[in-house]
Parts: structure tokens; sequence; C-alpha cells
């Protein structure tokens, strides 16, 4: 195994997109017959490292060297022909087509223009090799589940044979038994030569797996080091490049459990994604939803919100049973919900569309457009942006010219102008700046203390185990786990979210 | 057939199903009944239909709509009438002429849509406009001339199988073979089923649109070919209905707008459906004024149907997803 020689290598790498820095100067190399593990916040220029890699984007600056030689990349067929093979995290699957077509058209194997069967013969093993014999070559891909599809993915990178193998969050939705099948292969593949470049927000699975492991942070490579010369803790600190204490407010006092709940839901079901959900929320509280992503965390907070439909069990707001919910209702007055959606871009504003009319947009049908002046509510929108810092040009500016973090600052004040009692968040961090960060933080934390209810699905474990008083974490549709106080710690959440039932006691693993 | 491929196909064989009841009606309202000569002349007007319907379903199928077909239908039809007229050696490079008209007009189509990112609709009309100016600035009144033993063997039967079946089956097992054992007809479905995800599998999207385009025109060209074996004239206005007819079929075949589902068989029952409804009408006994509004109706019908699936989306924010 111990084939050390430079598989891959970048210097001075730059990527831009407009004014926004992914990547810069990065240097950068991994060697055949290792696995090497890319740590970094979201945002940190993983994923771009990662779409460079695997020739869906080229480099602004910078030379890819492939065994000494710079090459450049004519897109995603050409990477995986030199060998360079990317799992992607959003998946690559075309949903009308079959599992057996998807895998053989990325690397297809014909005669006189007709597909060979020896293609398809090849697929199956490749499925067979990761324990997904259960998956049959000519089922559509839009029947299969999550995990199921994740597996898909897998099978369709080893079947074109890589030397460089990227897995980029691979297995996020798959069962534990089922991600040890999967790196028992990324491990025969390494010693075959091949090296496996492997993103992953858990940490036991680096420690797992990782020969080597770098960090990114803020679009530049901070460090590389073989895994264990740097503890857990140290690693953290490499991520954020500041202490999470600066990071995040600090604790709030827990809210007296005699407090009636703002928000309570009742037996909540729906589809196959929820089965009998049931929490409170107390003003004053932030409420946290974490777990694995599509173990119907998400889908709960759409179905308080309104935007699902065929959803069983009750919702109350301020003791009063809430039915027939639209989002309409729902950011009335007298209920006073607010809804942050996990897309930006598409869900939670128009960014053609300038930074004040995207806010009047919330407002529509709710405070009546003509009754309330304009200048006093521009002065409203103001004072709001300021308490946010948003940096801009003009308030005529469309949304789309600001950066991510500037973006979900519109989005919130877009919602904090109605006076809500309750707001609900999808993952409001999710690829947004350190800084940007911890302002959401306080903010959120204000609001807290002003008496708001809160509740924030998230991701990040720990945004959840910090800014949260309680966090509930999904497995399978449905609340595995409560947390709080002392039990709050991440290694619990991540057992709870992996459907473990032994749940470490003690805070050793506290950050 | 197993439970899951009959689910799976259900978008075709209701449809199906539903071709064979109407057909089965219209031999019995027909006053001559079954005969070789009404399915003759029932087989020719629907391999026209076919044939646009074709011309359709490839473009579709990668996520985009042809407004064009109609016109390049025309155009190719009055390149007939002056090309096919001769014999020996000159016919053939006519009808090569005439197919190569709507290969070049559908070429063209895809190089507007696919590197000059122009919404296909908004392509397809402009160059639409072009292509029935020209047929027009050919032909201005229907006329011209066309080779009537090459019509005789092309509109008749062999034996008692009508000659446009066999035409019809012959291009249906190539296109079946083609989109089921070939990277590029898989590509097709690829790309119409997500665009994104074929990029990333490495499937060139700028080809496989053009490709698609270039196809449809073809078929658009036989098209033409057609219509001149069985009117024997050139006529530069029969554009538009084909166009409307061309996308009716293909719903009706079940073929998703949205791209990426159906199949040639689905394309065949969705044209020669719509041709025999429009047949019965005729022999209906309907006033001729008030049968378009009934065909409509059909249509609507039809349409409605087939998207009765959105009554079972859970999600308000998935309703105009597609």
């Amino acid at each position: 195994m111990s084939n050390t020689s430079r598989l891959i290598e970048l210097s001075g790498i730059t990527k831009t997109y407009g004014p926004v820095t992914a990547l810069k100067n990065v240097d950068f190399s991994c060697a055949a017959g290792t696995i090497h593990a890319i740590l970094g916040e979201n945002g940190a220029g993983k994923s771009t490292l990662m779409k460079l890699l695997a020739g869906v984007i080229v480099p602004t600056a910078g030379e890819i060297r492939l065994d000494g030689n710079a090459i450049h990349f004519a897109g995603p067929r050409d990477a995986a022909d030199n060998g360079l093979v990317c799992m992607f995290q959003e998946l690559s699957l075309m949903p009308n087509l079959t599992v057996g077509n998807n895998i053989v058209l990325s690397r297809p194997q014909s005669r006189f223009g007709f597909l060979c069967r020896s293609g398809y013969q090849e697929a199956r093993a490749c499925l067979d090799r990761i324990g997904a014999g259960k998956i049959a070559l000519d089922c559509p891909v839009h029947e299969l589940t999550l995990a199921e599809r994740q597996l898909v993915e897998i099978a369709k990178a080893l079947y074109q044979k890589p030397r460089l193998l990227i897995l980029d969050e691979a297995t996020s939705a798959l069962g534990a038994d089922a991600v040890e099948k999967v790196f028992s292969v990324v491990r025969e593949l390494r010693d075959a030569g091949t090296c496996v470049l492997f993103i992953s927000h858990r940490f036991h699975e680096v420690h797992s797996l990782a020969d080597k492991i770098s960090v990114f942070r803020n679009g530049s490579h901070v460090q590389t080091f073989a895994a264990g010369a740097v503890d857990h803790d140290g690693i953290v600190a490499l991520m954020i490049g500041q202490s999470l204490e600066q990071l995040f407010p600090p604790p709030r006092k827990p809210i007296a459990e005699s407090v009636a709940p703002l928000l309570s839901v009742r037996d909540m079901s729906w589809a196959d994604e929820l089965k009998d959900v049931n929490f409170d929320v107390r003003p004053g509280e932030i409420y946290g939803l974490g777990g694995l992503e599509g173990h119907g965390q998400q889908r709960v907070l759409e179905a308080v919100f309104g935007v699902l439909r065929g959803v069983s069990g009750r919702v109350e707001i301020g003791g009063k049973p809430f039915g027939r919910r639209t989002p309409f209702r729902s950011k009335s007055e007298e209920i006073g919900i607010a809804f942050i959606p996990e897309d930006r871009k598409t869900e939670g504003m128009i960014p053609s569309m300038s930074i004040t009319d995207n806010m009047r947009l919330a407002g529509l049908g709710r405070d009546g457009l003509l009754t309330q002046d304009n200048q006093v509510r521009e002065a409203h929108y103001k004072a709001l942006l300021h308490r946010l810092d948003l940096v801009y040009g003009s308030l005529e500016d469309p949304v789309a010219s600001l950066s991510g973090g500037n973006q979900q600052k519109v989005l919130l004040s877009k919602w904090l102008a109605l006076n809500p009692r309750c707001i609900l968040l999808l993952d409001p961090t999710r690829g947004i700046d350190v800084k940007t960060k911890a302002q959401i933080y306080q903010l959120l934390s204000d609001l807290a203390e002003a008496g708001m209810a809160i509740v924030l699905q998230s991701t990040d474990y720990e945004e959840l185990v910090h800014l949260c008083d309680r966090v509930a974490v999904f497995y399978h549709g449905s609340i595995a786990r409560e947390l709080s106080g002392e039990m709050l710690t991440p290694t619990n959440l991540i057992s709870a979210a992996m459907g473990l039932s032994g749940i470490a006691h003690a805070t050793e693993a506290a950050a | 057939m197993t439970f899951d491929s009959l689910r799976r196909n259900l978008r075709f064989l209701i449809p199906a199903v539903a071709f064979a009841v109407l057909f089965v009606i219209y031999i019995n309202t027909h006053p001559r009944g079954f005969s070789t000569y009404v399915v003759t002349i029932w087989a020719n007007q629907g391999a026209l239909l076919v044939f646009a319907a074709f011309a359709q379903f490839f473009v579709v199928l990668v996520r985009g709509i042809d407004l064009s077909v109609g016109a390049m239908i025309a155009l190719s039809n009055v390149v007939a009438s002056y090309a096919i007229a001769g014999d020996g050696a000159s016919l053939w490079f006519g009808i090569l002429a005439v197919l190569g008209t709507g290969l070049a007009c559908g070429f063209a189509n895809g190089l507007v849509v696919a590197l000059g990112r122009i919404p296909p609709i908004v392509a397809t009309l402009a160059t639409g406009a072009v292509y029935s100016g020209s047929a027009l600035f050919l032909r201005p009144t229907p006329g011209g001339d066309v080779n009537s033993d090459l019509s005789d063997a092309m509109t008749y039967a062999i034996g008692p199988v009508p000659t446009s079946l066999v035409l019809i089956a012959a291009i249906v097992v190539v296109f079946a073979v083609m989109l089921r054992y070939t990277a590029f007809g898989l590509s097709l479905y690829g790309v119409g089923s997500s665009e994104h995800s074929a990029a990333l599998t490495g499937i060139s999207l700028i080809k496989t649109r053009i490709a698609a385009h270039a196809l449809g025109g073809l078929c658009a060209g036989v098209a033409g070919f057609y219509i001149s074996m069985v009117t024997l004239t050139g006529d530069a206005g029969i554009g538009p209905t084909y166009t409307l007819n061309s996308i009716a079929a293909i719903v009706l075949g079940g073929i998703s707008l949205g791209g990426g589902i159906g199949g040639p068989f689905g394309v065949v029952v969705g044209a020669l459906l719509l041709k025999t409804v429009a047949a019965l009408m005729f022999f209906s006994g309907l006033p001729p004024l008030a049968q378009p509004f009934f065909e409509g109706l059909i249509l609507a019908l039809a349409i409605t149907l087939g998207s009765l699936g959105l009554l079972r989306v859970r999600n308000r924010l998935k309703l105009f997803a597609q």
C-alpha cells in the first residue's frame, strides 16, 4: 500500500464566481494508495475543489497536474477517462432511466453504437460488491429511496474504475451497516492503489477511514497532517479558525418547564416521511431539530407552516388549535409564524428583484398594502437590516448581487418585519461565512431573549449543541430522542441520528 | 408481463387500449366495413401524423418543444413537389433532397436552441416562420408534380397489408432499438430526465440537443415526403395543423412534455388514436363545423386525465415544479 507517488497535484488554484472567491491560491496534492479526508465547514471550498478535480468546472487560475503532467479537463467525461471520478453529494442520477442504464452511461462500452451486455454485468457486479444486491438493474431510479440512490451513485463511481475516487458526503443517507460495507470496499480500493478523497461531516467516519487529513477554511488549504496527529478539538479549531466561544453567543438561561408552550405539535404524520411527531416549544426557547438529512426534520417545519397537504395530527399556537394551515394563514397577525426555507435562491426570495421588493413580498396581503406609509415601512426595514449589519449598496439593488450570507440576512429581516411570534428556520447557516454565522447566532439568541419561540433545523451539530435549549433528533420520520442540558453533546446527537440506542453519558465529547 | 412492468407502462397502455376500442368502433361504423381499401386510406392518413409526431417526439424527449414542425413539413413537401417528379437516379436524388431539407431545418433549430441558448419555444417559432416563408416563396399556390409510380408504391398495399403500415412498423423498430440499446438513445432520455445529472454523468448537453432536433427534422422531412406521395402536390399552407396535431398526438401517446418520458410505441399509438378520433367524427353525423369543437374537447379531456397524477402531489411547493 505504500505507493507514495503523487497522483494529482494542484498548484496556485483559484476559482472565482463573479465577486465571490471560492478557492484562493490553493496548493494541494494526494498520493495513490491513500485515503485522504478533506475537512472544512460548509462554504470552505471543499465542493469547489471536488468539482475542479471532476472536470465539472475549470479553475480561474492555477494548474492541475496528473502524474506530474499539467492537464485540462474538457468535462466530466474527460476527467473520468483520466481516472478521476467523483461521487457527487447532490447525486447525478437521471430519475427516468433505469439503474443499469444510469451506471452504464457513465462509461459507455459499445460496439457499432450498441451498448454491450458486459457493461450491465459489470454494473451488477459493482452493486453487489457494495452490498446493494437487492437493487434491480431494470428499476427506474425515481422509484428508489434516497439511501438506495446513494448506493447506486457509489456503484456508478466504482464502475468507472477510478484511479482517484472522490466521495463527497457519499454515505450521508446510509444506515450503519451499509456504511461499513461501503467503507470496506473503499479500503480494498485503497489497497489496490486507488487514491480516495473523502469528504464527510461525521468525525467518526473520518477517524475510521482516513490515512491523511487536509483542512480547508474560507477557500484556503489550511493544513495537511497524518490522521491522528491532531486531536478532535484541534481539528475543529483549524476548521473554524476561531474558538467556539467567539462564534456562539453566551448560553441563555433555561426556560422553566412551567411556562406554557407557544407551539405544540401533536401526533403529526405525513405520507411515509413523518410518523407521530410530538414536541412543544416555549416562548424564549430555541428548539433544535437534528438528524441525518432526509429523516423528516425538514418536513416537520413545512407541515407546521402549511406547505404540505394531507398532514394528520394537531398543531396548537398559544394554546389554540391551528387547523387548515396554509402559508397565508400562518403568517397572519393572529398566528404569527415565519418560515425561512432551506434554499434561499429558489424558495426564500426572488433573486432578480430588489432588496426592498423582496422584503415587501412577505408582507403582501398582511398589512394591507395601502395602510402603512411607505416611508415608515422603509425605515422599519432599514432598521432591521442595520441591526443585522447588512452590507449593501442601495436598497434597490437586486438580491442576486449580494453574497450568500447577506442574502440570508435579507431573508431573515423580511420575515422579522412582520413581528412573528414563532420563527421556523431550515438550515439558515448552510454555505455561509463564519462572520455572518456568528451574527445570525447572536440575532437568534437575542430574539429568543425577547420571548420569541424559535425552531431551528440544522445539519451542523455544533450549532445545535451551542445554540439550542433542547434538540429533537429525528430518525426515520419520528423523534428518536430529545436531548437537553448535559446530554446535549455532539456524540449523543450523532449516535441518536444514526439510530443507535447506546447514548454516551458524560461530557467527554463536548467541544 | 409482471405487475411492475404493467405499472411502469401505464402511460402507454391506457392510450393503446383506447385506440384499440376506437379503431373497432370506427371499422364497424364505416359504411364499407373492414377491407384492405378502408384500412389503407386510414393508415395513409395515420402515417402522415405518425411521422409528424416523431418530429415533435425527439425534441420533447430532451425537454424542448418544436413549433416549427409544421413549417418543416410544409417546406419539405414543397421541395418534394419539385424534386421527385423524375425517375431513376434523379428520383433518388430528389428523395434525398427532401429528407435533407428536413434534416437541415432540424439541425439549424438545434444550433439555435443549443448554442444560442434561446428557449426552444421562441427559437422554433422564429425559425418556423423562416421555413414556412421559404415554402410560400417556392410555391405560392398548391401544385407541382410527383412521380406517380412511386406514389402508387408508397400508398397502396403489399398484399393485404397497407404499405404505410409497413413503413410505420419499420420506423418504430429502428427508433425503439436506437432508444433502448444505444448510448445515444439513452442520452436523449437522460438529458430530458435531468439535465444537471446528465451533464455530471458526462453526456454532452449541446451535442445531444442538436442531435435530437436534427433527428426530429429528419422525421419532418419524411412526413413532407409522404404527404407528397398521398396528395401528389406540394402545399405551403399545411404547416399549422401539423404543428398542433404533432403535440396533441405525443401527449395522447403518454409522452411527457416535461421530457424524458415516453417511447416510440406511444408516439404511434397517440398519432393513430388522434387520427381515428378525427375519422370517427367524419362518420358520426355531427355537423362538420362542430367537429373541431368535439375533437378539441376530447383532446382536452385526454390531457387532463394525463395530469391526474398531480392530485397525488403532497407538497404544495412541488405542484408547479414541472
